[in-house]
């Protein structure tokens, strides 16, 4: 703990424990939630909106769900949205960028190009476009959004590659008559995995703030299921006179955003290290 | 009086690693209208030394000295206010030193308008007149181009030039050739010369090549491991150095060595750093 | 001679990604939904609508061909007909993206007027209580779900203190009763061209919050970008030879080194304006804003899908025009950008 405290600092270690709780909200949601029934989607609609109180501590919505219970549910939704963005866009991302790197030449001009046109969109756009062409639901929600992630993990990975490319032990395997693909495979991935699983893992924040805005705009999961961002949308109708319907979704998805990147924050600062301030 | 007057000085910059005593003993005696040569290896000190004479060290750095007087002020207090009137830089690689985004007359300007409220045309004649006086061909060219389309002797000329356009007396030249190659490295030097000759300059000259010493200093000061363990007439330390390290640094030059010989070197010399005896031997 | 050869390559590189967003955009829209012709014949439409639908729409043409179809309409601004409102689309988008630019050049203003300067400021003052205060705020706003900020600036200006407008573009009286004659469609400009001071007013201050909503991610970008920017900025040779000059901390910071860091202030440019162009699709929906944003929405709702094609196109088009420009911009400010 000392150690974690020490290499991240007191912000870091906070929001590592932070994302640490989400996740554990999303793991253990029907013991956690005070009212799993309802989390999970059961109207209780005798307690109908009603303002927070000792037996729901941030309200209820329009069907007298506790927003509580609602909210530890709809972390899971939320945080396998985010997860599952990321890896979908490391799946297409990292070979598009290594191939490119790796082979150089027109190969690299070719995939860079097509990388840049879906650059070319700003990205929810292009998100909104293939979620409204496919229909709202969760993993279409998660399809469109990777679709504007990955280029940037074929350009991280591409430097990568480049750089790899040159090392002597990949000239070493290609001389020995070792195939592309088990250099790629065998040398190259293994060497760029780290650093962009760490990136990624740091995307999730920002994966689900995207996914969170489709949600928002009725793209996202469909009713009973319930994320974060489909929630503040639902709590709009009854905005701002029962304000507490959207502000505690609202708030969450803030809360897990801040902790990805203060914990990003503070890993890039040990990565970088005190040896700027020599210079 | 000695223009610049150092006695005793001591620097220890704070790091996240605990406290470096990056000076520990220097005196340096620098008279008016010489070129004062300090000679050191890298580490030595020297280039800490200068930063310290224009106050631009970093925060909560500790410097003490029994005296570190610039023309009778004590630069602890009035450093701030002398440098860019009275002392200037001139750092190691001019391309480094000026700003790659600015052209060189926004620079240059930015010197002018400090010190003198004329209208823009007076100052660009000024600019023009300054730099024709350090030998550049072309000066309104130059004034019009952005660094990197200049070549080093030139930048280095542009640099020197600001510091006359403060007005300064005083130059602290931290290595100003070692960035340049051997003939403009020279032409430099040369210009270095006619400054203190016709404008009554003092130049300090931070270096690690003797033969620079050679050429233009009058008097030298050699550091080593933030120490000064001699001083005098350049000519004298040069030819009868008094200090073993001094000896064993001269010895270690490519022309010291008859043809065929190895080269010497300094190593299996050291000096205590807290005491400054001179130890010989292997130990560390 | 560099620069010119620089900008005519990024010309062609532009180009070239216009005709791949219009490839995409094709197939997103025309080829990925199931049957365009049933949304396009209307509700519960008869095999028989569907049939002409498909033969009016062009649906039985091979793909290339409805692709060079599709990309020389878009290149004429020929954007069709809306299927839910049989409107012409292009007579639309010169009703709304007036109000959506407005919205993006004012909060694109905002952010840099904001986050420049606070990030130059936090740079010079690095490690200490001000850099800690405003790094906060910075990562705070860019963790900001956009609609959620817009809601709470509701909430709080609105609801609670009363001193702002909730939603629209200008209040009933200005809208309705005495709308301002449309000459650039620019609000704030007509009603000065119209001499109205109050009518100017009045939409200065129903374009705050929206404005602020969409300015707050991109405004904590600027602050981080040319905070850490600056810091490497400042560490260089060049300043410490020009505070041996004895210029001025102020001069230093912003003569010195911030045109040092005016690349990462054009890119924030491009990226707050690019936010504003997307983020105008939540906030506007929030602001009740007749922009192109709140368009799209209805038309993602009603399936739409040259509307939605349409907007996407514009939209990117502006944006990738705006990266030209950013990207010509830095080659003239920074000349050793145009010789890589």
């Amino acid at each position: 703990m000392r150690r974690v405290i020490y290499r991240l600092g007191w912000p870091g270690t906070i929001a590592l424990l932070c994302v640490m709780g989400f996740i554990c909200m999303a793991l253990f949601a029907p013991w956690l939630a005070p009212y799993p029934a309802q989390g999970a989607g059961a109207p209780n609609v005798v307690a109908k909106l009603s303002p927070p109180s000792a037996d729901y501590w941030f309200g209820t919505d329009h069907l007298g769900r506790d927003v509580l219970s609602r909210v530890i549910y709809a972390t899971r939704i939320s945080l396998s949205n985010g997860i599952l963005i990321v890896g979908f866009s490391l799946l297409i991302g990292l070979p598009i960028g290594l191939a490119a790197g790796y082979f150089g030449g027109w190969v690299d001009e070719a995939l860079m190009r097509v990388t840049d046109v879906f650059l070319a969109f700003p990205a929810l756009l292009l998100a909104v476009l293939m979620a409204a062409a496919m229909g709202p639901g969760f993993l279409n929600s998660v399809i469109a959004v990777a679709v504007t992630w990955w280029p940037w993990y074929a350009r991280l990975a591409r430097a990568e590659g480049m750089v790899l490319r040159g090392q002597p032990y990949v000239e070493a395997a290609r001389l020995a008559g070792v195939s592309h693909p088990r250099i790629i495979l065998r040398h190259i991935l293994p060497a760029t995995g780290r650093p962009l699983t760490v990136q990624a893992a740091l995307d999730v924040g920002p994966a689900l703030l995207t996914a969170a805005a489709l949600s928002f705009l009725g793209l996202g999961v469909l009713p009973p299921d319930a994320d974060w961002g489909q929630m503040v949308d639902a709590g709009r109708k009854f905005f701002p006179a029962r304000w507490w319907y959207s502000v505690a979704p609202g708030l969450t998805i803030f809360l897990v955003a801040l902790s990805f990147s203060v914990l990003g924050d503070a890993l890039r600062d040990r990565t970088k290290g005190p040896s700027r301030a020599s210079a | 009086m000695p223009l610049l007057e150092i006695r005793g000085l001591s620097i220890t910059i704070p790091t996240p690693k605990g406290d470096v005593r990056a000076v520990r003993a220097v005196d340096l005696s620098v008279e008016r209208g010489e070129i004062h040569g300090v000679i050191g290896e890298s580490g030595s000190g020297k280039t800490i030394t200068g930063t310290a004479m224009l106050g631009l060290l970093p925060q909560g750095t500790k410097v003490e000295a029994e005296r570190f007087h610039f023309d009778g002020e004590d630069l602890r207090q009035s450093a701030d206010r002398l440098r860019g009137n009275r002392i200037g830089l001139i750092s190691q690689d001019p391309a480094a030193a000026l700003n790659p985004v600015l052209r060189i007359w926004r620079q240059m300007d930015d010197v002018l308008r400090l010190h003198r409220k004329a209208p823009r045309a007076e100052r660009w004649a000024e600019a023009v007149a300054l730099l024709a006086s350090i030998g550049l061909n072309d000066p309104e060219k130059v004034l019009r181009s952005y660094p990197h389309e200049l070549s080093g002797g030139m930048l280095q000329r542009v640099v020197i030039a600001q510091a006359l356009a403060t007005g300064a007396d005083f130059l602290i030249a931290d290595e100003p050739t070692t960035a340049l190659d051997v003939a403009v490295a020279m032409q430099v030097l040369e210009l270095l010369r006619q400054l203190v000759a016709t404008r009554g300059l003092t130049v300090l000259l931070i270096t690690h090549d003797m033969d620079v010493i050679a050429e233009v200093c009058d008097r030298v000061t050699v550091l080593y491991h933030g120490r000064s363990l001699e001083n005098g007439p350049a000519e004298q330390v040069l030819q009868r150095p008094e200090h073993p390290y001094t000896r064993a640094l001269l010895a270690a030059l490519p022309d010291a060595a008859p043809r065929g010989e190895r080269l010497a070197t300094v190593e299996g010399l050291f000096i205590d750093p807290e005491t400054g005896a001179l130890l010989q031997g292997d130990q560390p | 001679m560099n620069i010119i050869r620089y900008i005519l390559r990024r010309m062609v590189l532009s180009a070239f990604v216009v005709v791949g967003v219009t490839f995409l955009v094709f197939t997103v829209a025309q080829v990925v939904p199931s049957d365009p012709a049933a949304l396009y014949a209307g509700p519960r439409p008869s095999a028989e609508q569907i049939a002409k639908a498909r033969v009016e729409l062009n649906l039985d043409a091979p793909l290339p061909t409805r692709f060079l179809t599709f990309a020389s309409a878009m290149a004429t601004g020929d954007f069709g007909v809306s299927y839910k409102s049989r409107r012409l689309i292009l007579e639309d988008l010169k009703a709304y993206l007036p109000a959506t630019l407005e919205l993006a050049v004012f909060s694109t203003a905002i952010a840099l007027l904001f986050g420049v300067p606070l990030g130059v400021m936090a740079a010079a003052r690095q490690g200490r209580w001000f850099d800690r205060l405003a790094s906060l705020s910075a990562i705070a706003s860019v963790a900001m779900p956009t609609f959620f900020l817009a809601m709470l600036l509701q909430l709080i200006f609105s609801q609670w203190l009363g001193v702002m407008p909730l939603s629209g573009r200008t209040s009933r009286e200005v809208g309705i009763t005495d709308p301002v004659a449309q000459v650039t469609g620019f609000l704030l400009i007509d009603s000065l061209l119209a001499g109205r001071p109050a009518a100017f007013g009045n939409a200065m201050l129903h374009l705050i919050l929206p404005a602020l909503t969409l300015a707050s991610y991109p405004a904590g970008v600027a602050m981080r970008l040319t905070r850490s920017a600056m810091i490497e900025i400042l560490q260089r040779r060049h300043i410490t030879a020009a505070r041996a000059l004895g210029l001025s901390q102020r001069r230093i910071l912003f003569g010195h080194a911030l045109p040092n860091a005016m690349g990462p202030a054009l890119t924030v440019i491009g990226l707050s304006f690019a936010f504003a162009l997307t983020g105008a699709v939540l906030v506007e929906i929030i602001f009740a804003w007749p922009g192109l944003g709140r368009y799209v929405s209805e038309a993602i709702l009603a399936k739409d899908f040259p509307v939605i094609a349409a907007v996407t196109m514009v939209v990117t088009i502006c944006y990738v025009v705006m990266n030209l420009i950013i990207d010509v911009a830095q080659a003239l400010v920074d000349p050793r950008v145009a010789l890589t």
